[in-house]
């Protein structure tokens, strides 16, 4: 969809990878992807379980190293950069992270810091900055001096956006930043993601499962199945009950609201 | 403890734990442990005076010139005997209570303690090995006597047993240039199972060395001398200095090795450095003590407990505390008549009560706080 020649911030060239299986036949999960993410972009990852979302976010974070391929960074292959600084520029939100009992939520945050740490024992005042900063941008300003068993998941949700929003990346990676949560924190951590975007200029792929919403939050949609990217583009061309239908083998039809302003997608089994 | 907070009330942003309020629980605790070494010199079951006591002390250590005023056998007391003796068990406590502190970070076990993955069994079929070996064969007796670095041959044994251990069992643990916690664990206890076996036979074949093995078993400061001391103390100073310099990544470790890793931490390095080093810590104490219980396992869940789980202030404060119990429990093993105890019998005996106290307590206050 972008037409810029300049180098993008992140792209997967060919990419392939399989997990070892002990005993039996490595596991394929990516065949052959071809992506790329230019800086200042708002993607959604879509694709049925197992279709290999994780596995991409994980090879973009470095924590996965790719069988074939290329996997570039800010122009540099992900395993060439030194832990530290890939880390300075590449933030993941899991599907799953422990919070440590007994660290008040601005503590947490402040981990956040780790890759930008320059002093052995204290902060500097950019890392106070940065943290006050990341606490405003997740709406977790109020969280501040909780600790992790007083937060609902919600408020978990927010103080994980701010973790990884305190780290000051360039490339943001959400892997199912809305599980668990109800549709109005769905909808209000979508916007505010949306918002950061705009203002700050952060390029973020969020892997998301709900159709509609991934529809309503980003501009470009990529379709994964059986380890390829099947569609990729604006979400009314990707988006469509046939593609739905061949990726989750599920009926759709496209519903347009009164309005018309936007299209829904509805399952008829 | 905690109160609660107005939301969205401005005031300015607690990032890590102050630095005042950790000066204050340092510098507090560290005055409280020189008073409690000076008082743990001063007395014993025999009769020194506070006088004599701090005469020696100010004498030998400090070096003022002062008349000798004191019986010769005073100054042996003080300076030959319970002075290293106190020293030890502050090196001892203290180091084995931060490397308990590492071991619970780094397995995410509350269980684990210093000894969990192989040192303790390691350290005890070595220095079985060194009392036991000459007496079934009479030839090895001739090295018996010996010492390197000062140390005896039990205690390198010891040493180098705990250590040895550590690393065979990481090794093991080790598959695809990945060591999982959980396999970690098993295969420390797999290992220690089959040394403890033999510190068994050992001991059953040992006849007249039983008493010595057992009495090492239970743990004893009572060899306590100074040059041992001179062997245990860098190694043990080392490792706490690169152990704290470490405290952002022991923090991180926390989160999970996944979210540690994209946080810029290469986990599996940080993983083996961080056995290592607080095997180091370990061994070394083992060597000069014995295996002395609970005081690795408790302590840090103390200090959790009262001043939080951030490690920039855990590992100072679990070397202070830890320094500090075992001071106290050796002084108690020591006044009891008849010559005294052994020091781990006293951390069992009272260690024990104390963490399941400690247990119910803290499973009330989370049912508190969440309430």
């Amino acid at each position: 969809m972008t037409t810029a020649v300049a180098t993008p911030l992140a792209s997967l060239r060919d990419v392939q990878f399989s997990y070892a299986r002990h005993g039996r036949e490595p596991l394929d999960v990516l065949r052959g992807v071809d992506l790329e993410l230019q800086a200042g972009e708002l993607v959604a990852l879509l694709g049925a379980n197992g279709s290999g979302k994780t596995t991409l976010l994980r090879l973009l974070s470095g924590a996965l190293h790719a069988g074939a391929g290329a996997v570039m960074v800010a122009g540099r292959p992900v395993g060439e950069w030194p832990r530290l600084a890939l880390a300075q520029r590449v933030a993941v939100l899991p599907q799953h992270m422990e919070l440590p009992e007994g660290f008040r939520v601005a503590e947490l945050v402040a981990m956040g810091r780790a890759p930008h740490a320059r002093r052995l024992f204290g902060s500097t005042a950019e890392d106070e900055l940065a943290v006050e900063r990341a606490l405003r941008d997740a709406n977790a300003v109020d969280l501040a001096d909780r600790y992790p068993h007083e937060l609902s998941g919600g408020e978990r949700q927010r103080v994980l956006v701010a973790m990884a929003l305190a780290q000051e990346p360039q490339l943001l990676l959400l892997d199912e930043p809305t599980l668990h949560l109800d549709l109005a924190h769905q909808v209000s951590l979508l916007q505010r993601l949306r918002r950061l975007h705009a203002q700050r200029g952060l390029t973020v792929l969020a892997v998301l499962h709900d159709v509609n919403l991934a529809a309503a939050f980003a501009p470009r949609v990529v379709l994964l199945d059986g380890g390829r990217v099947a569609a990729d583009g604006a979400p009314d061309d990707v988006l469509t009950p046939e593609a739905l239908a061949q990726v989750f083998g599920v009926r759709m039809e496209a519903v347009t609201t009164e309005s018309g302003a936007r299209s829904l997608i509805l399952s008829l089994d | 403890m905690r109160t609660a907070v107005a939301a969205g009330e401005a005031r300015p942003l607690r990032m890590g734990g102050s630095v005042t309020r950790s000066l204050v629980v340092l510098g507090g605790g560290a005055v409280l442990l020189m008073a409690l070494v000076i008082a743990a010199v001063g007395v014993g079951s025999a009769d020194v005076s506070v006088g004599d006591t701090a005469a020696i002390l100010a004498h030998r250590l400090l070096g003022l010139p002062l008349p000798q005023t004191w019986p010769a056998t005073a100054e042996t007391i003080i300076f030959d005997i319970r002075l290293p003796r106190v020293l030890t068990a502050m090196l001892v406590g203290g180091g084995l209570a931060m490397a308990g502190t590492v071991f619970q970070a780094l397995l995410r076990n509350p269980l684990a303690d210093p000894y969990v993955i192989g040192t303790a069994a390691g350290a005890s079929f070595g220095a079985a090995l060194g009392i036991a070996a000459p007496l079934v064969l009479p030839a090895l007796a001739i090295g018996a006597g010996s010492s390197l670095l000062g140390l005896g041959v039990v205690q390198l044994l010891a040493f180098g047993g705990g250590l040895g251990t550590v690393l065979v069992v990481y090794a093991v643990a080790r598959s695809a240039g990945r060591v999982q916690v959980i396999t970690l664990l098993l295969t420390g206890y797999a290992v220690s199972s089959v040394l403890a076996a033999m510190v068994a036979l050992l001991m059953f074949m040992s006849g007249r060395a039983l008493g010595a093995i057992f009495g090492w078993l239970m743990g004893s400061l009572a060899n306590a001398s100074w040059p041992a001391l001179a062997f245990a103390t860098p190694l043990l100073l080392a490792s706490f200095v690169l152990l704290l310099a470490r405290w952002r990544r022991i923090n991180l470790l926390l989160l999970g090795d996944a979210q540690a890793a994209s946080l810029g931490t290469d986990v599996e390095r940080e993983k083996l450095v961080l056995t290592l080093l607080a095997t180091l810590a370990t061994s070394a104490a083992v060597a000069v003590s014995g295996t002395i219980g609970f005081v690795g396992l408790v302590v840090p869940h103390l200090l959790r407990l009262l001043i939080g789980p951030d490690h920039r202030l855990l590992l100072p404060a679990s070397l202070l505390a830890g320094a500090g119990l075992l001071v106290l429990a050796d002084l108690g093993a020591r006044l009891v008549p008849g010559g005294g105890i052994p020091v781990g019998v006293v951390t069992a005996l009272i260690g024990a009560p104390f963490f399941l106290w400690l247990l119910r307590r803290s499973r009330l206050a989370r049912v508190e706080l969440s309430a």
